[in-house]
């Protein structure tokens, strides 16, 4: 898929943050056209929510450096509060993890749809009502006009989730963050949102990040995939290419995890992610890796080009000193 | 629902049985001998025999509990010795009026002064600002309200003679100069309940505004004075209202320094006076109106839950 300038819609160029001393994020580059989805993966701890929040700006206590460019924006991070609140909801929006837990509690589930648009969009009571009904409708949800009077503990979780989703897409975002949008619901009904998410997204033309852990999922829903560990992006490109074609032993190590019926030998990458006042100053997968080299825990890998030979429509990215 | 109403009933009733029969006692194993101080310095034997039997502190003490319980049902509470007038009527008319005044006073106080600061020390959480305000929670818990009383008279009432210092003016009959006495009184009263809302809304609401929700809110673009005000503070009410309810109790017992400092005529001050005169009666009618209230604040507490949390609502 070639990528002009006009199409790009963020560009993440060097995001490094800091929590305290740590280094949570270390110079992550992103970039996304508009109407694409993008699945951030990797393990838990991996920073892939972090990249979320804080291009939401919703992270307190956190030092960023770097860039996010949004088209029509300018560097986020650069923007200040105020401009981001009127960013936020209106041309980014996010859906969390655990619905349940992110619908407020006192508040009718219709009440805090409503007060999106109304705020957002300068509505009128009636006008934000009719769109709310038309909203849940959009989502799935039957007999609108009764759920929007329910109290999110009243509907169950897949029903919670929908309604964040018709929240997150009330105002028409040029782009959605989906925070491991399913991780708290039955399998049956991960699809089912996922799919849901796709296909408003879609017809919105809206772009996608999807926080992930799950790679199968990704392969089934996203255009391109960034692959992190321990803050640093090892692999990134086209879902396909990325994952036929591999090239960094992590991404090796996390496609062996992915879990298929009838498989019995079931590898779990071995080790575990060091703690940040020990990480490595170079490929921080380097104290877990079987293919490390001597240079690999000082100096970092660059991000190298998979295909140099066939030019620039595949942007299929690794940073690895010893590829496979 | 209705068992449970009638449980919370008998629970009220039980409670009220208790107060009553442990006041009675009491009262009857302090010394002194009201007869006496009735009569003054001179009397004879028959006036003070036939005024214990007029008294009826001549029989045992369950039938001494028993008349008065069954007369206190009836809503004749007897008379006071001292003030010469009917107990029920100086203690409803004119003692509760003037303490629900200053309860209510200082609990507005507490909560408009407190929850704001709670508010503000909680988002300028480990700032100057939050420092001092927990300094001046410390110093409101311990500095001693009668204490404070006097210094507040004497500098808003005597130095800048802003406030009266003294006395009590029905907000009903002169709304401005009912307002007017109750401001120092109220602030006494309140500073402690101030620094205790101002620690509890800054605790609860640190917690609360890490809850998902909160992100979630700011995410769908909620500017930063509704998230703190819409989506955090409501949801610290509930604990809020708990601690308010159980407070109640120091704040009633609060009010008896406060009315002597300011001369209220309040419930404290009637069973002050009472108690020192040893008019069991008015005593025993001030513990139990103060019995009373301290239920039916705790009563609508428990109301107030499926009003503060709709999750309360569903549940049988």
């Amino acid at each position: 898929m070639a990528m002009t300038e006009t199409d790009t819609l963020l560009t993440v160029s060097d995001l490094t943050l800091y929590r305290g001393s740590a280094k949570i994020l270390d110079h992550v580059n992103l970039s996304l056209a508009r109407g694409e989805t993008l699945a951030l993966v990797g393990e838990s701890g991996a920073g892939k929510s972090t990249i979320a929040m804080a291009l939401m700006q919703l992270l307190d206590g956190a030092r960023i450096e770097g860039r996010a460019d949004l088209a029509g924006a300018g560097d986020l991070f650069s923007l200040s509060s105020r401009q981001m609140v009127r960013l936020r909801g209106k041309r980014l929006s996010m859906i969390f993890q655990d619905a349940g837990a992110a619908l407020n509690p006192a508040y009718t589930v219709g009440r805090q749809l409503i007060t999106t648009l109304r705020r957002n969009l300068g509505l009128t009571r009636p006008e934000a009502y009719r769109r709310a009904v038309d909203l849940f409708a959009q989502v799935g949800i039957n007999d609108a006009e009764a759920r929007l009077s329910a109290f999110p503990h009243q509907l169950s979780g897949g029903m919670q989730q929908r309604v964040m989703v018709a929240i997150a897409l009330a105002c028409n975002p040029d782009l959605l963050l989906a925070d491991e949008p399913t991780s708290a619901l039955d399998v049956t009904i991960q699809a089912q949102i996922i799919r849901l998410i796709l296909s408003l997204t879609r017809e919105r033309g809206a772009s996608c990040i999807f926080v992930l852990h799950d790679l199968a999922l990704a392969s089934q829903s996203c255009d391109r995939i960034v692959v992190l560990y321990a803050g640093q992006v090892v692999e990134s490109g086209p879902v396909a290419e990325v994952l036929n074609n591999h090239r960094h032993p992590y991404t090796r190590q996390l496609k062996s995890c992915v879990v298929e019926i009838g498989r019995a030998d079931l590898v779990a990458p071995e080790g575990t992610v060091p703690p940040h006042d020990q990480m490595p100053k170079g490929c921080r997968f380097s104290t877990r890796c079987p293919r490390a080299l001597a240079r690999c825990s000082d100096d970092a890998p660059p991000p190298m080009p998979a295909n140099p030979d066939r030019g620039g429509p595949h942007d299929h990215v690794f940073a690895c000193w010893n590829p496979e | 629902m209705l068992i449970q109403a009638l449980k919370k009933l008998g629970q009220t009733l039980v409670v009220l049985m208790i107060v009553s029969i442990a006041t009675f006692g009491l009262l009857k194993l302090a010394p002194g001998d009201p007869v006496q101080i009735m009569l003054g310095a001179e009397y004879s034997q028959e006036t003070y025999e036939s005024m214990t039997r007029e008294l009826g502190l001549d029989q045992p003490f369950l039938v001494q509990y028993a008349d008065w319980a069954m007369n206190f049902v009836q809503g004749d509470w007897g008379t006071s010795y001292i003030a010469r007038t009917d107990i029920f009527t100086y203690g409803f008319k004119e003692a509760l009026p003037v303490t629900l005044t200053l309860a209510f006073f200082s609990l507005s106080f507490a909560i408009l002064i407190g929850v704001p600061l709670g508010v503000l020390s909680a988002v300028k959480k480990d700032t100057i600002f939050d420092a001092g305000s927990a300094v001046f929670a410390l110093t409101g818990t311990a500095f001693p309200s009668f204490l404070l009383g006097i210094l507040l008279i004497w500098f808003f009432g005597v130095k800048l003679q802003l406030f009266p210092v003294m006395g009590y003016v029905s907000p009903w009959e002169d709304l401005r100069l009912g307002i007017y006495h109750m401001i120092l009184p109220g602030l006494t009263l309140s500073t402690y309940f101030i620094a205790m809302i101002t620690r509890l809304t800054r605790a609860t609401l640190i917690e609360v505004m890490d809850e998902p929700y909160i992100a979630a809110a700011r995410a769908r673009g909620e500017p930063g004075w509704r998230v703190i005000w819409v989506h955090g503070v409501r949801n610290i009410a509930m604990p809020l209202v708990t601690i308010l309810g159980l407070q109640l109790g120091t704040l009633i017992q609060g009010t008896v320094l406060t009315e002597t400092v300011f001369n209220l005529p309040g419930i404290g001050q009637m069973l002050t006076s009472a108690v020192l005169g040893r008019e069991y009666q008015v005593v025993q009618a001030g513990v139990m109106m103060t019995a009373f209230l301290f239920i039916g604040v705790n009563l609508l507490v428990d109301l107030s839950y499926p009003i503060l949390d709709p999750r309360l609502r569903d549940r049988k």
